[in-house]
C-alpha cells in the first residue's frame, strides 16, 4: 500500500466533508467508549488484570529470543513448520511459495492486520492467487477495493446504505432489487457467498492475536466464526504473526485475552477464541493438513531497547482508536496508512519512516485518552512526544512554525523582556478588542480566526498590574 | 497560631496575557484560606510550546529557570492544569539526565499543584462564600483531568457556591480540540472537536461554562462566541472567588463599557 500520511491534512479534509463517513463516525465515537466502560465497571480488579498483562509482555520482550525459539520448537514437535521473515518481502515472498507449492487457485483471509502491513493481497493477486477476505468489514472493504479504516472494525467507516449498494454492485447473481435495508440480510447475503468461498479455498491464511511457547499454538479471535472456516476447511492454515505475538503459556493469553475484549468491544471475552496447534492429526475429524507460521520481524526487533520498545506491548484492541478525539474526527483512512489512531501515530513511523508520516504524531491534542485507556498502559503521548522532538532535530517541522517557536523561546528565557513583550501585547489587543470582547479576524491567526473568535486580552497584563499593585501596598 | 503557609503563584501565560483576573481569583482563594501569596517576577511560562513542538532544549532551558525562581516556597500553585501537570508530571523526566538540577526539578514537582487541587486536597479547607446565579456546566481539561486527576475537587467546591447549579455534559471528558499549537497546525480537526464540544455544552442547557484551563476556555469560549451562543464563559476560580462582577466573561464586554 502506497502511504499517503504525507497528506494527512488533504486526507483530514476530505474526511471532515464526508458525510457518510461523519455519521459513521458520530456512532462510533459514542459506541465503543459506552460498552468498554460498562465491563470495566463489571470488573473490579480490572487494573491488578492490567499489571499482570504488562508484566507477562515485558517478560517476553526481555526474552523474545528464548520465547520464539520455544514456540518454533513446539511448533515443529506437533507437525507445523515455523518461517521466519525479516521484512515484508520475505514474508510475501515465503506465503506466495507455500500457496504454489500447494498449486493453491483461491486463499480464503481471516483478519489480520500484519497481512495490510505486508500488502499481502495485492501481492497475491498478482501472481495468481485469489485472496478473499472472510471477515465480514474485511469482505466489505475488499469489494470496496479500500483498505480497513481501524484495526478490528475494518468498516467502521461505512454506513449500512453504502454496504448495501457495494453488495448491490458486486453479488449480480442476485435479484438487483431485492431489499438490502436490515443489517441483518446484509450478513446473510455475505454468509451465503462467503459459503462456497470458504469450501472452495486452498489454503486459509489467518493472522495471530498470541502465539503460545510452551504449546506451539496460534489463537486467533472472532465474532463471527469466519476464521475457524478459513483455517479448518482449506488443505493448509498459513498463520501470519509479528514476532511479538509471542506470549510464554496459554495461562498468559488467558490473561491477556480478558484484557483484549473488554477493551475492545466491552465484551467479556470474544465470540470464538480458537486455538490451533500443527495440522490436522489422524484422530482428528477435520483441521488442514499443513501448519505453517509465517513469523515476521519487519523493524520489531529495531525498536527492542530503544524509546519506542513500549510499543511492542501493544495487543490491538484498538481502544485507543476508539477514545481518541482525532480519530473519531476523521477516521483512519486520514492517516495514509495501515495503522490509525494513537497506536498507528507511534508505530507507523517506526515501519516507513518520519519523513513520510510526520503529521501523525503531531495530530494530537496530548489528550491522554489514549494512554489512560491503553490496557498494556502504553505511553502513547510521550512516544508521540519523542517522535516530535526527533522531527525538530532533523529540521522537518514547516519553516514558519519552526521561526515562531524560535523568536518565542527567545523571549521566554529573559523574564524581563517577556514581560515587557506580554504587557504591549495585552495592552494593544485589549484596546483593540475593548468595543466587542473578541476578533472575528486577527493578522497572522488565521488558523485560529478562521473557524472560532478570539478571545481580547482584558487590557493590562497580570504582571503589570500586580506590579502596580504591589508599589500602591509599599507607599 | 501556625505559620501561615508560604505559596508562590505560577501565573500562566495565558493568564498573565488574556485573564489577570484568574491570577487575582487564585491569589483571593490562597489568601482566604491561610496563605501568604508571592508572585516570583522570574516566571513566563512552563515551556510546552517548546516541550510539545520537540524542542527539547529550550524547554529545559525554560524549566531550568521555573526550577530556579520557585525554589524558596512552601508550595507553588498554578490556576491551570495543563501547565500545572508540564511541572509536576514533566519536568522530572525532561531534566531527569541533568545531575545539577535532577532533584530540584523532582522536589519543585511534589511541591507544585493545580489551584483547584491543591486548595482541596492539600489545604482541605474548602469554604467557599461565593454567590453566582446560574446554571453551569464543568468542561474537565484533559491534562488536568489524566496528568493530575482532577475530577470531583471543582465540583465539590462548586456545590458550595450558592445560587450555582451544574449540569453535565454527556461527555465532559472529552478533549475540546485546543491541544496547544494543535488548533493552529491542524485547524479543521481542531474545529470540529470544539463545534461537538459547543454542542455538548449547549445541550446541558446551561447558561454558563466554566474551566480550569484558559487555554481551553479560550478555544470554546471563541467557538460559542462564533456560532452566536449566548453562553458565559468563565474560569472557575473566578466563580469560586466571587469575582465575576469585576469582569465580563471571556470574549465578552462588560454592558456598561460596550
Amino acid at each position: 500500500m502506497q502511504p499517503t500520511s504525507h497528506d494527512f491534512k488533504a486526507n483530514a479534509h476530505r474526511a471532515l466533508g464526508d458525510k457518510n463517513l461523519q455519521r459513521a463516525m458520530g456512532m462510533m465515537r459514542t459506541g465503543f467508549p459506552e460498552k468498554r466502560a460498562m465491563a470495566i465497571a463489571r470488573m473490579p480488579e480490572f487494573d491488578a488484570l492490567r499489571d499482570d498483562g504488562i508484566a507477562i509482555k515485558q517478560q517476553v520482550l526481555k526474552h523474545l529470543d528464548f520465547y520464539l525459539e520455544t514456540f518454533e520448537k513446539n511448533v515443529i514437535a506437533t507437525g507445523g513448520q515455523v518461517h521466519w521473515c525479516r521484512n515484508a518481502q520475505e514474508a510475501r515472498e515465503t506465503v506466495l511459495a507455500l500457496c504454489r507449492a500447494l498449486d493453491a487457485k483461491t486463499v480464503t483471509k481471516g483478519k489480520s492486520m500484519v497481512s495490510e502491513e505486508i500488502a499481502l493481497n495485492d501481492f497475491l493477486e498478482a501472481n495468481g492467487v485469489v485472496p478473499v477476505e472472510t471477515d465480514l468489514g474485511e469482505y466489505i472493504v475488499q469489494i470496496r477495493h479500500e483498505t480497513p479504516s481501524h484495526i478490528i472494525a475494518p468498516a467502521v467507516h461505512l454506513v449500512k446504505e453504502q454496504v448495501a449498494e457495494s453488495f448491490r454492485a458486486t453479488h449480480t447473481q442476485f435479484p438487483h432489487d431485492r431489499n438490502l435495508d436490515e443489517p441483518r440480510t446484509l450478513c446473510d447475503e455475505a454468509r451465503t457467498v462467503l459459503r462456497e468461498k470458504f469450501l472452495a479455498a486452498d489454503v486459509g491464511i489467518t493472522g495471530a492475536n498470541f502465539l503460545i511457547a510452551e504449546t506451539g499454538s496460534s489463537i486467533i479471535v472472532t465474532n463471527e466464526g469466519n476464521g475457524d472456516l478459513t483455517q479448518i476447511l482449506p488443505r493448509a492454515h498459513i498463520v501470519l504473526a509479528s514476532i511479538e505475538k509471542v506470549v510464554p503459556t496459554l495461562e498468559d493469553a488467558a490473561t491477556l485475552l480478558r484484557l483484549l475484549a473488554r477493551s475492545a468491544t466491552g465484551q467479556e471475552f470474544s465470540t470464538y477464541t480458537t486455538i490451533s496447534t500443527g495440522p490436522r492429526r489422524e484422530t482428528d475429524t477435520d483441521g488442514p493438513g499443513q501448519y505453517h507460521v509465517v513469523l515476521i520481524d519487519n523493524g520489531r526487533t529495531a525498536l527492542l531497547g530503544g524509546e519506542f520498545e513500549d510499543m511492542l506491548r501493544c495487543i490491538r484492541c484498538a481502544a485507543c482508536l476508539n477514545h481518541c478525539p482525532v480519530y473519531g474526527a476523521v477516521g483512519g483512512h486520514a492517516y495514509g496508512w495501515v495503522y490509525s489512531g494513537p497506536m498507528g501515530a507511534v508505530l507507523t513511523p517506526t515501519l516507513i519512516g518520519i519523513e513520510e508520516a510526520g503529521h501523525l504524531p503531531n495530530a494530537s491534542t496530548f489528550c491522554g485518552r489514549c494512554e489512560s485507556v491503553c490496557p498494556m498502559r502504553i505511553p502513547l503521548p510521550r512516544m508521540m512526544r519523542a517522535w516530535r522532538a526527533r522531527e525538530f532535530a532533523k529540521k522537518l517541522g514547516p519553516k514558519t512554525a519552526r521561526w515562531g517557536l524560535a523568536i518565542w523561546a527567545y523571549a521566554a528565557k529573559r523574564p524581563a523582556l517577556y514581560r515587557t513583550m506580554s504587557a504591549m501585547a495585552s495592552r494593544v489587543l485589549g484596546l483593540l478588542g475593548r468595543a466587542r470582547g473578541r476578533f472575528r479576524s486577527l493578522p497572522l491567526a488565521s488558523g485560529w480566526t478562521d473557524m472560532r473568535d478570539m478571545p481580547a486580552p482584558e487590557g493590562k497584563s497580570f504582571m503589570t498590574l500586580w506590579a502596580e499593585q504591589q508599589k500602591k501596598a509599599a507607599r | 497560631m501556625a505559620e501561615p503557609v508560604r505559596v508562590a503563584l505560577f501565573v500562566t501565560c495565558l493568564v498573565d496575557l488574556f485573564r489577570p483576573t484568574v491570577g487575582f481569583a487564585a491569589i483571593k482563594l490562597l489568601e482566604d484560606a491561610g496563605c501568604t501569596v508571592t508572585v516570583p517576577t522570574a516566571q513566563t511560562c512552563c515551556g510546552q510550546p517548546a516541550y510539545n513542538s520537540g524542542d527539547r532544549e529550550d524547554a529545559k532551558a525554560i524549566a531550568r529557570q521555573v526550577v530556579a525562581a520557585f525554589a524558596d516556597f512552601d508550595y507553588v500553585v498554578v490556576p491551570s492544569g495543563s501547565c500545572g501537570g508540564m511541572i509536576k508530571a514533566h519536568y522530572p523526566l525532561l531534566l531527569a539526565e541533568e545531575p545539577a538540577v535532577a532533584d530540584d526539578a523532582k522536589a519543585l514537582a511534589a511541591r507544585t499543584f493545580e489551584l483547584i487541587s491543591f486548595l482541596v486536597d492539600v489545604l482541605k479547607r474548602p469554604d467557599i462564600a461565593a454567590r453566582y446565579d446560574g446554571v453551569a456546566t464543568y468542561h474537565d481539561a484533559c491534562s488536568g483531568l489524566r496528568e493530575l486527576g482532577i475530577k470531583d475537587q471543582p465540583r465539590h467546591l462548586l456545590a458550595q457556591v450558592s445560587g450555582l447549579t451544574l449540569k453535565e455534559m454527556t461527555t465532559p471528558e472529552v478533549c475540546c480540540g485546543f491541544g496547544g499549537t494543535f488548533c493552529v497546525k491542524y485547524p479543521e480537526i481542531s474545529d470540529k472537536m470544539v463545534t461537538d464540544k459547543a454542542v455538548d455544552i449547549a445541550a446541558t442547557g446551561a447558561d454558563t461554562l466554566l474551566c480550569g484551563d484558559m487555554g481551553c476556555l479560550l478555544n470554546m469560549a471563541g467557538k460559542l462566541a462564533r456560532l452566536g451562543s449566548g453562553i458565559r464563559v468563565r474560569h472557575v476560580a473566578e466563580v469560586l472567588a466571587g469575582m465575576t462582577d469585576d469582569v465580563a466573561p471571556i470574549g465578552h464586554v462588560a454592558p456598561d463599557k460596550a
